[in-house]
């Protein structure tokens, strides 16, 4: 388990489907506030750490972490799993949306020490033995995204709205999808991308 | 966030026992509300106890034929539960019109009664907020107003209760099970939130150390006659400008009973038995929803920004009593009002 954000390193610059073909490992040439604040903060008042075993993307991880890590600065700032996005790390974004058990959750709303026990997969966690989840070539062939920030968030929603079985017409889809936002505008190609998901499934 | 010692509890005596005595202690279920008032420093627990492993998770059917809903039932489990889908299909409703799909998937019954107000004020530390810090006045009734109360608010604080799922509730006139230091009780739910007076703080009348065990719902559930009708600036995923729940019943086109809950309007769910009897005994036809409408308002007031909810708030009466009375719910995934 790298502990310190031993990231992969990319040799080239990554095309925005490469991205999302690899399931969007490669490390982003930005940093987000928050995690080295809290690091910082943490150092001045020593909290008590708490023990927690995660399994994440069918890794297990015994974890000792400082109560206040959310899930989501977990992924990105101790596993450096960072496909998962911080967007408005309020939940009100949905970039951060990861599956807890197989349903879909704001990642950042959750503190990681809750989680012990729980399965948890991100979207580095959907395709299988390098084949990539459909909802994932669903995107590349729908063009479902523009900027791409957001579609982590999505193809996780999407993969824990096809689990729950409930969403049947596009107006269903995006009522169920609302909790993703995507600032480019993407929505009616991810809608159908969706949508052609569910029916190789169906 | 502040540093905060993270507890696990066993069980609900073990949670009450752990929480006694501490008034810097919070209980953490779901989290959605919580973790994020923690981020911005307006929740400050030294204490975080953790009860999501209570076994507080069951919807079960009562003696007395209504449904005991435990605490931790996540709203999504709430709301596409059969016996809720087919007997309580207005709370069903509600609970979709709420927040996300994942934010749904996270939050629970218990902790949805206890989110607190979504004024921007209260979220901001760097202004006065009579609810967050008492005594230090309100921004909001001088200030942008536009989602703030119309019914029921005081010169302390014109703040609204978020929930959609709570209004449902209401209408439904459930009981809210709740245990403590001083034992087990059961509060009415019209009881359970306060208007703010001159205490905002105080959002409930649970008492300190006491902790939410089960909401219970009545028999009657008003399957046929209902809707929920939920105004807001987006199609989804955005607090009620004005929401409405209505639940006929009817005897041919007579009104033999009728309730009306409105969100989005008060510190607390609103209901108000003058307009409900103005429905009593009269023909289910717009005039009738109409002078509901204006017996349910006539203490409105509006302020600098919001007064064209009161408007708006007349007209959601009348749409939801028409869908109530014609069997034809608003369903949250269309966007037409019916």
């Amino acid at each position: 388990m790298p502990e310190n954000g031993a990231a992969p390193s990319s040799s080239s610059h990554p095309t925005r489907r490469a991205v999302v073909a690899a399931g969007a490992v490669v490390p982003l040439a930005m940093s987000l506030p928050g995690g080295a604040a809290a690091e910082s903060a943490a150092a001045a008042s020593p909290p008590t750490p708490v023990s927690a075993n995660l399994t994440i993307n069918g890794t297990q991880h015994a974890l000792t972490l400082d109560p206040r890590t959310t899930l989501l600065d977990l992924l990105r700032e101790h596993l450096a799993l960072t496909g998962t996005k911080k967007g408005c790390d309020q939940g009100q974004c949905g970039a951060c949306t990861v599956l807890i058990d197989g349903r879909r959750v704001n990642s950042c709303l959750t503190f990681a020490v809750m989680l012990d026990g729980a399965q948890i997969t991100t979207v580095e966690g959907l395709a299988k033995n390098g084949a990539l989840h459909p909802l994932q070539q669903a995107f590349i062939d729908h063009d479902a995204f523009q900027c791409g920030y957001c579609t982590p968030g999505q193809l996780c929603s999407a993969a824990g709205l096809m689990a729950e079985g409930r969403a049947k017409t596009p107006d269903e889809i995006r009522e169920l999808m609302s909790g993703n936002i995507c600032r480019c505008g993407a929505y009616a190609n991810i809608v159908a991308a969706i949508d052609q998901a569910m029916g190789q499934r169906s | 966030m502040i540093n905060f010692q993270y507890m696990r509890a066993t069980d609900v005596a073990d949670a009450v026992r752990q929480m006694a005595g501490d008034r810097n202690a919070k209980f953490i279920a779901g989290g959605t509300n919580l973790i994020d008032l923690m981020k911005m420093d307006v929740e400050q627990p030294t204490r975080v106890i953790d009860i999501t492993r209570l076994p507080l998770r069951q919807v079960e059917q009562t003696a007395g034929g209504g449904l005991r809903i435990g605490a931790l039932v996540r709203n999504t489990d709430l709301a596409y539960h059969p016996l809720v889908e087919a007997r309580y299909p207005l709370l069903a409703s509600a609970i979709m019109a709420g927040a996300s799909q994942q934010l749904r998937n996270m939050a629970s019954t218990g902790g949805n009664l206890l989110q607190r107000t979504r004024c921007a004020y209260f979220y901001d530390t760097a202004t006065p907020c009579n609810k967050r810090t008492p005594g230090s006045g309100c921004s909001a009734i001088d200030g942008l107003n536009r989602m703030h109360a119309i019914l029921g608010a005081s010169a302390a604080c014109i703040a609204t209760h978020p929930s959609d799922m709570c209004v449902a509730m209401a209408l439904l006139e459930a009981t809210v099970h709740v245990t403590g230091p001083a034992g087990d009780r059961t509060i009415p739910f019209a009881d359970f939130h306060r208007l703010p007076g001159d205490t905002p703080q105080r959002d409930t009348n649970l008492a300190a150390g006491e902790i939410i065990t089960a909401v219970e719902l009545p028999p009657q559930g008003f399957a046929t006659h209902y809707t929920y009708l939920k105004i807001r600036d987006r199609l989804s995923y955005a607090f009620a400008l004005v929401s409405i729940a209505a639940a006929l019943a009817l005897d041919g086109d007579t009104i033999t009973q009728g309730r009306l809950a409105l969100g989005g309007v008060a510190h607390k769910p609103w209901r108000d038995p003058e307009a409900e009897a103005a429905l009593r005994g009269h023909p289910a036809t717009p005039a009738t929803f109409a002078r509901a409408a204006d017996v349910l308002l006539r203490n409105a007031r509006g302020y600098k920004h919001n007064s064209f909810k009161i408007e708006l708030a007349r007209r959601c009466i009348v749409r939801g009593l028409t869908q109530a009375a014609h069997g034809t719910p608003q369903p949250q995934s269309v966007k037409k009002i019916v």
